[in-house]
């Protein structure tokens, strides 16, 4: 099978010369992420370091926290990827103004959001105490509270790469196979979902990172406690008021799970197919 | 392209949730032919007691302008330690005290001049009915505490080790301010945290003494530090903080006498 060569748009650029000034800022910008956590690595206490990340409770809380993230990032696909589809193609008033409310979890800072999702449905919040009170059930201090909290920043991660890629994908693929005879639904699954297919992973990637680095939203709202609640990012903000070689440890690790996420889990061919 | 910047953006964030910031720092100008400052470094659950001599002091005192820091104990003797520009240290615990006078920036001892006992508290009203420590550990109720790495946390064992009394938490929180706010939103239905909160806390919760807390007593030092500008002026702080004004404003904010 011989793959037809794909023409990219940034063909164009070969010979266009970079502007030299562009590497000053570019180089600060790059120094300002990689330096802090090299200054992490360097400040990392190696020898214990197998000691330290083989604990009980840091082990609880990488378990707790991939567990989380999973489930809340597919919660974002179910969830995220109609709602992308319908800003995206949506042809109804007012959606100017859903789109700013998903991008709120994005502003605000995400103590915020816990708090929010507190008044919601903690015990004695809007939905939570009907759910107390007619089913006994209270949400915070759960393992599902922390899911809720990660599905609640990460969402517009999702939604907003993911509308971009419909966008860019335009409707003319849809167009053509409704000429064909195909129903919207068919359209839709045959068509569409392949196309935004690569921006859908990107999506899922970031969101997935966001939840494994949420912190504010769960502590407000779910609490911590070990192998329920306290996810890596809790761990660290505790022992960093005891052991601070443990929390640098600890950091260490979230940042080895991000690399890997983002290096393994992005389809290489996305960046060729646009 | 797009992923990239994703990537980025990504690590930006997560980077973001690892990094627990220790702001804050001392304000220091230097002092002119009258003015001075006397720069205090205090622990946070102090900002009212302090806050409340200031204008006292500052009346005594003419030409002085106090000037406070206050944050986390172990944060402010991190910054002592670094060469914080500190004149007076009050620390919330012996522990972090320790700290400064190890590294050697304690000018003469340190004074216990207050001490904090834990408390539990309660929605107001108390609907679940909680009479003392052991009633904590009933299945039926929703506790938090503090962890035990922080001292409202190490307290809280201390207690339960000397009445073998297990409490099963639905939450460890960070710290005591975070244990409060999950008994004021309504969401557990007691927890343990320091005489001197529940006070600060006013009508949102209540706040039931019990015995055994003097079995973890947390003390308050006060030292100047070593080499300070204004040594002079930190002592008659002290000696503010210690005599009958200090004692009435720690007083009605829930502190123990020494």
């Amino acid at each position: 099978m011989t793959r037809p060569a794909i023409r990219r748009s940034d063909d164009h650029d070969t010979g266009v010369g970079l502007p030299r000034l562009l590497w000053v800022p570019a180089a600060l910008a790059f120094a300002l992420i990689a330096l802090p956590v090299a200054g992490l690595a360097l400040r990392a206490d190696w020898p214990r370091l197998p000691e330290l990340l083989l604990s009980e409770s840091a082990l609880d809380a990488l378990r707790l926290s991939l567990l989380t993230a999973a489930v809340s990032t597919a919660l974002c696909v179910v969830l995220g990827g109609p709602l992308a589809v319908v800003l995206a193609r949506g042809r109804v008033r007012g959606l100017r103004v859903l789109r700013s409310a998903v991008l709120l979890p994005l502003v605000l800072p995400p103590v915020v959001g816990g708090l929010a999702l507190l008044f919601l449905l903690g015990r004695t919040g809007l939905v939570g105490r009907g759910l107390d009170l007619a089913f006994g059930i209270t949400v915070p201090f759960t393992t599902a509270s922390v899911v809720l909290a990660q599905t609640f920043v990460a969402l517009p991660f999702l939604v907003v790469s993911l509308e971009g890629a419909l966008r860019t994908a335009g409707r003319r693929y849809e167009a053509v196979a409704a000429t064909l005879g195909a129903a919207p639904w068919l359209a839709f699954r045959r068509v569409t979902v392949p196309l935004v297919l690569p921006g859908l992973a990107s999506g899922a990637v970031l969101a997935f990172a966001r939840c494994l680095g949420e912190f504010g939203a769960t502590i407000a709202f779910a609490g911590s406690l070990q192998g329920t609640t306290r996810t890596l990012p809790l761990l660290v903000y505790l022992e960093r008021e005891s052991d601070v070689d443990a929390a640098v440890a600890l950091s260490l690790l979230l940042v080895v799970v991000a690399v890997a996420v983002i290096t393994i889990a992005r389809p290489r061919t996305v960046e060729g197919l646009r | 392209m797009k992923l990239r910047t994703a990537a980025a953006v990504a690590l930006a964030v997560l980077l973001a949730g690892c990094a627990g910031g220790t702001g804050g720092e001392g304000a220091s100008a230097p002092p002119g032919p009258e003015q001075r400052e006397l720069t205090v470094f205090a622990a946070a659950s102090l900002t009212e007691v302090f806050s409340q001599l200031e204008p006292r002091f500052e009346q005594a005192h003419p030409g002085v302008d106090v000037v406070y820091n206050f944050g986390a104990s172990s944060d402010l003797a991190q910054q002592i330690v670094n060469g914080g520009p500190a004149d007076l240290f009050a620390a919330a615990n012996t522990s972090t005290m320790k700290t400064v006078s190890d590294a050697g920036l304690v000018d003469g001892g340190s004074t216990v001049f207050a001490t904090n006992v834990l408390e539990i508290v309660t929605p107001p009203g108390n609907p679940a009915g909680i009479r003392s420590f052991a009633d904590l550990a009933r299945p039926d109720l929703k506790v938090v505490v503090c962890a035990p790495q922080v001292p409202c946390g190490s307290a809280t064992e201390k207690i339960e080790q000397a009445t073998g009394v297990t409490l099963s938490p639905v939450s460890e929180e960070p710290d005591v301010k975070s244990t409060l706010g999950k008994v004021t939103t309504g969401n557990a239905d007691a927890g343990l945290v320091y005489a001197t909160d529940v006070r600060a806390a006013g009508d949102d919760v209540q706040g039931i003494e019990f015995p055994e807390s003097a079995q973890a007593v947390n003390s308050y030092p006060m030292a100047v530090v070593a080499e300070a500008p204004n040594a002079d002026l930190a002592r008659a702080f002290e000696e503010l903080v210690t005599g009958p004004d200090g004692r009435a404003a720690l007083e009605s904010a829930g502190f123990g006498g020494p």
